[in-house]
């Protein structure tokens, strides 16, 4: 039996179709996962990210013991900062991919991917030992929304919750609180689609009147229900990984041109991680191609010869640009950006270019 | 959800077949192109291709998947719907109308479900 999040009575009433993801019972997509797509390009999306995992580490030692559990310097964060950070297992494979906030000088919260809550739990809690603190797996009690897409600031600021004064200075990849049925909510400018947008913290009991008062404020911005379907795509063209695709145990930051989130430090779990890539180590990159065929998770990348030398982890006909767009592991030697390979599409050669990632990025608003 | 027609034979792999006088009419059922979300490739095979029944003939692709056609009833491609190709979110819209994808001359009609047996097949 899957679980559902607190939201799923207003999926059900939206019309969503559901798919099963790390155990949640989620929305897919409500009607079109283009439209949902170019919603958060153009206006706004709203998503239901309740499944993630909220791991709270609490006590007097907090910031030295995240800098020793975690790939970065947590405890140089500013209250109410947060940060992408990494979860290594001791030879320094990934365990999980995380958004550490710090909410107090001896408070942080960790979301962790609903897949990986058991693991990272594990991870934080067997490393806490001899630390004055506590570890908390808070993923029950908190829903989280997310509204992206660049009308995501104007529905915060006409819903019903009571901001602070200072909010519209609030900065990317940091923190504030609101007030929504006398109850504090945390709100974070933080998101996995490319565009500038929010995050959401309320609590179970006040999520389905928040999620109801986004909508119908959203509703006025041309603010669409948003499905996981669209959340792949729109984090590909943004060159975002993603955990059992582009991240897992078997593959190094470095590899995953994540070397800028693992600090060296005196020490920490996964200082391995830190060693050069040896010159053979396959090297993530972004592909592109012409027409309509997207090469697919799997699929083989050869070199113009015909040499295997690598493997697709995420693609997409990318619905922004047009054209088709890829993740893939490959052999370090073919992965300046130009280099011409191909990918074995279900038989047949595929034409593809080495791209930097990533594939899209927003323009930055002047203000 | 919708209706499923029921003029139309129907496959396991959630094909449909308008069988008029030697000519059999294929696409794809509305289940299976809700299932797949918006379709934006198709490939099909060409006029005059013989296909064998069960065999892949072509592909529907959506962002998030791959659909692959396999043909319900052996004979000759007649036609291919150049509007599926050109404009993939029609097998969307209309997938039992303008979403047809290719027309086959068969010798003979294989078994296939009927409305009732296929609509228990999808629980609907």
């Amino acid at each position: 039996m899957s679980h559902t999040t607190p939201l799923h009575a207003a999926h059900e009433r939206a019309g969503a179709a559901f798919t099963d993801f790390a155990g949640y019972d989620m929305p897919l997509r409500y009607a079109s996962d283009l439209v949902e797509h170019h919603g958060v390009r153009n206006t706004a999306g709203m998503f239901d990210l309740s499944h993630m995992a909220e791991i709270s580490v609490r006590g007097l030692e907090a910031p030295a013991f995240l800098d020793y559990a975690l790939s970065n310097r947590l405890s140089a964060l500013d209250i109410e900062q947060a940060k992408y950070s990494l979860l290594l297992a001791e030879d320094g494979g990934v365990i999980d991919d995380l958004i550490v906030y710090r909410l107090g000088e001896e408070e942080y919260l960790i979301v962790a991917n609903a897949a990986n809550r058991g693991p990272a739990v594990e991870a934080l809690t067997s490393r806490a030992s001899g630390f004055e603190l506590e570890v908390r797996d808070e993923s029950d009690e908190w829903a989280l929304i997310a509204v992206q897409g660049p009308n995501a600031h104007a529905i915060l600021v006409d819903s019903g919750i009571e901001l602070q004064d200072d909010f519209d200075a609030l900065e990317y990849y940091r923190t504030t609180t609101g007030t929504f049925n006398a109850e504090r909510v945390l709100i974070a400018r933080t998101g996995y689609t490319g565009e500038d947008g929010y995050e959401v913290f309320v609590t179970n009991a006040n999520a389905e009147s928040l999620w109801d008062d986004l909508a119908a404020t959203g509703a006025g911005h041309d603010m669409i229900l948003c499905g996981l379907a669209c959340r792949d795509t729109l984090r590909l063209e943004a060159g975002m990984p993603l955990y059992g695709h582009e991240l897992g145990r078997e593959i190094t930051p470095a590899q995953a041109g994540l070397s800028r989130v693992v600090l060296d430090k005196e020490n920490f779990v996964g200082r391995p991680a830190l060693a050069p890539l040896s010159e053979t180590a396959k090297v993530l990159v972004g592909l592109v191609a012409e027409g309509k065929r997207a090469p697919r998770a799997e699929y083989t990348v050869l070199s113009p010869e015909g040499d295997v030398i690598g493997e697709v982890t995420s693609g997409a006909l990318s619905p922004t640009l047009g054209y088709p767009i890829a993740m893939a592991y490959i052999d370090p030697a073919f992965s300046s950006p130009g280099t011409d390979l191909v990918v074995d599409v279900r038989g047949s050669d595929l034409g593809v270019r080495v791209h930097q990632l990533p594939f899209y990025q927003r323009k930055k608003a002047t203000s | 959800m919708s209706a499923v027609p029921e003029n139309l034979l129907y496959t396991k792999d959630h094909e449909w077949m308008l069988i008029e006088g030697d000519i059999a009419t294929v696409g794809i059922t509305q289940y299976a192109a809700d299932a797949l979300g918006d379709v934006v490739f198709v490939a099909l095979p060409s006029v005059g291709d013989p296909i064998r029944q069960g065999a892949i003939v072509g592909e529907v692709e959506s962002t998030k998947s791959v659909g692959e056609i396999f043909a319900p009833v052996a004979g000759e491609v007649v036609e291919a719907n150049d509007t599926v190709v050109s404009a993939p979110d029609t097998v969307n819209a209309d997938p039992y109308g303008a979403g047809w994808l290719i027309k086959v001359r068969f010798t003979e009609i294989p078994e296939a479900l009927d409305h009732t047996a296929y609509t228990a097949l999808i629980g609907e």
